[in-house]
């Protein structure tokens, strides 16, 4: 292994940490610094691509001492936090000018990739919580940052529901030890495939789902993410919506339920169920709102569903071929959570991309309400250029990347049967459709309201930032075109899923 | 007995953060809850009679197996420290939220604050 990997929790730390020495007057090298960390992590995280292993903290060996493993699925999260966390950081170096103490925003910033990088790289349950709850902490503060009325509501929602969920976590976490005596996810897994589940683990199970299920913000746990998603500012919302609730939420109950206590019949339907509530749930109450970011918040929800679905239909399908699993069957199932996570990466993309046109737009009208633009598209050309791909994006419009994943999902759920659900899918696109027909029609089509004559785009860093995402978005579909760039990036992360609970004995190999 | 009373209060803090109304109240009934949790994980590791995980000469000379089998397990109170670290952070956090919110509403009634809806 050529990358140490505490590398990537290191250099976020400790840049955060020198941060707000700056104060004030280096606000300038304070950013550049900044965005420097964010880079760096970027092209380490294409570096790790492909590669796979377990570093031991202090050179305490597993079980004794605290892991970080490296495996397929962690690289691609890796990549697509760095992705987004670099572009939201780089669109923030203009955008956060009108705000207050920068340097602080930057280190909190920092401080939520590190916890992500760490959530994602960890191996050991306990510290699995630990990180979860840096990213956590700073991002009830990033959400918080503008100290007015709304945002301060909005981050005490999100705080007590947030706090909810975490405690809920440490609580599963505590049952899993005292009934397996390991807090390695290895051994834990190991443990759980000779014994299987008893009542104790099956309750850490139910409270590992509600408390992951609240960071991810699913259906009947969504309450605080229109509230929070919306009151941050637009480099938060793209990172919280595009890989925040990802990597806190559907990583890690991903993780915990196929590689630590290996999937069953009814834990893949309850993950199907709430995909398929959250898509549909989402998409509807999307559709009648009318500020810009909250509709795009509501979108996140009904988008989160479908990477759920993907996984959940994938986990079914295995769970009910069992052992003697068919080819034919492991075929369907690797197609299914192919699906899942190509659209987690997707959604990360195109929703940052969404955020950060959304805060463009905003800076430049001082408005979220849709019905007071209009006719922005002559105004701001870059940013509707950059929407509308964005949005013909998450549409699923062929070739940009949605189409895609959405088209494997369908493939994958006819295929094994579930003719219902494919139609599901369908529907549920063509309701995004509407609402995204709606966003280019109140903004950027129609009469241009007297008060914005004289509005001018903001160039600059957030330009930069944004055509990098919109690049991104119309070329990701080569990501399961090319076979060798499928082959190298998503089909290592699926694998990981499907190989279920032999995950302790790859781990224990590396 | 004690995991049925560490449960219950676990159940209190719950109910105290879902069902009241003032802002205040319900950081107190999040930490009730984070403490429930520790208390459980400390109850985990914990056992009557036990002694303290530390090794001296007397308990080497007696042997390794009855040092096991009569010490108390180290590990929960290692986390317990890290998460009551944690909760330390998250309601500074809170309180502070708390403070900011009443200076700009006046009140800690979270019926008075919604100015978010739909």
């Amino acid at each position: 292994m050529s990358i140490p990997l505490p590398v990537f929790i290191a250099i976020p730390l400790v840049t955060a940490f020198v941060l707000p020495i700056f104060g004030k007057k280096g606000k300038d090298a304070a950013t550049v610094l900044a965005n420097l960390a964010t880079i760096s992590l970027l092209v380490l995280a294409v570096a790790s691509i492909g590669q796979s292993g377990v570093y031991e903290i202090g050179k305490w060996s597993i079980p004794l001492g605290i892991n970080l493993v490296l495996d397929g699925l962690s690289s691609l999260l890796l990549l697509a936090i760095s992705v987004v966390a670099s572009a939201a950081m780089l669109f923030s170096a203009r955008y956060m000018e009108q705000y207050t103490a920068k340097a602080k925003y930057l280190s909190l910033f920092l401080l939520m990739v590190a916890g992500m990088n760490g959530v994602v790289l960890s191996g050991d349950i306990f510290n699995l919580f630990v990180f979860l709850e840096i990213a956590s902490l700073a991002s009830y503060a990033l959400v918080g940052f503008g100290c007015e009325h709304e945002e301060l509501e909005a981050s005490f929602k999100y705080m007590v529901l947030g706090s909810i969920g975490s405690i809920f976590i440490l609580f599963a976490v505590a049952l899993v030890y005292g009934n397996t005596g390991s807090l390695n996810m290895a051994y834990i897994g190991k443990a759980i495939r000779d014994s299987g589940l008893n009542a104790g683990l099956s309750f850490a199970m139910a409270l590992f789902v509600v408390g992951f299920g609240l960071k991810a913000a699913l259906m009947p746990f969504h309450a605080w993410l229109p509230d929070a998603h919306p009151s941050a500012p637009a480099p938060i919302s793209a990172m919280l919506s595009g890989i925040l609730i990802k990597t806190l939420g559907i990583y890690a109950l991903a993780r915990v339920v196929f590689n630590v206590f290996g999937v069953s019949v009814s834990i893949g339907w309850l993950l199907v169920v709430l995909g398929l509530l959250s898509m549909v749930a989402g998409a509807f109450l999307a559709i009648g709102q009318g500020d810009f970011k909250r509709l795009l918040a509501y979108s996140s929800i009904s988008q989160i569903g479908y990477v759920v679905l993907g996984i959940g239909l994938g986990g079914l399908i295995l769970a009910r071929a069992g052992n003697n699993i068919s080819t034919e069957q492991l075929g369907w199932a690797s197609l299914a959570i192919l699906g899942g996570l190509f659209h987690l990466v997707n959604h990360a993309v195109y929703k940052s991309l969404l955020f950060l046109t959304s805060g463009s737009v905003q800076m430049s009208t001082g408005t979220r309400q849709l019905k007071q633009m209009g006719g922005l598209a002559e105004k701001l050309p870059f940013t509707r250029a950059t929407c509308t791909l964005a949005s013909a994006s998450i549409v699923g419009i062929p070739p940009f990347s949605g189409f895609w994943s959405k088209l494997i999902l369908v493939v994958a759920a006819v295929q094994a049967g579930f003719y219902w659900i494919a139609a599901i899918i369908v529907f549920v696109s063509l309701c995004t459709l509407i609402m995204y027909l709606k966003v280019q029609r109140y903004v950027f089509l129609g009469e241009l309201p007297e008060n914005l004559q004289q509005i001018k785009e903001n160039r600059g860093s957030m330009l930069v930032a944004m055509v990098f995402l919109a690049c991104l978005c119309a070329l990701m579909g080569l990501l399961v075109l090319v076979p060798c760039l499928k082959q190298s990036i998503l089909e290592p992360a699926v694998k990981v899923l499907t190989d279920g609970l032999e995950y302790s004995a790859i781990v224990m190999k590396m | 007995m004690p995991y049925a009373l560490c449960f219950l209060l676990f159940m209190i803090g719950l109910y105290c953060a879902v069902v009241k109304k003032n802002m205040v109240k319900i950081v107190i009934g999040i930490m009730v809850m984070e403490y429930a949790v520790n208390l459980f994980l400390i109850m985990l590791g914990y056992r009557f009679g036990g002694v303290a995980p530390i090794i001296d000469k007397g308990q080497l000379e007696a042997g390794m197996e009855q040092f096991i089998s009569s010490s108390v397990d180290p590990l929960p109170q290692a986390l317990v420290l890290t998460a009551i670290v944690i909760s330390l952070g998250s309601l500074a956090l809170m309180i502070s939220i708390c403070i900011r919110t009443y200076e700009k509403y006046g009140t800690f009634d979270i019926t008075q604050i919604r100015r978010l809806k739909g």
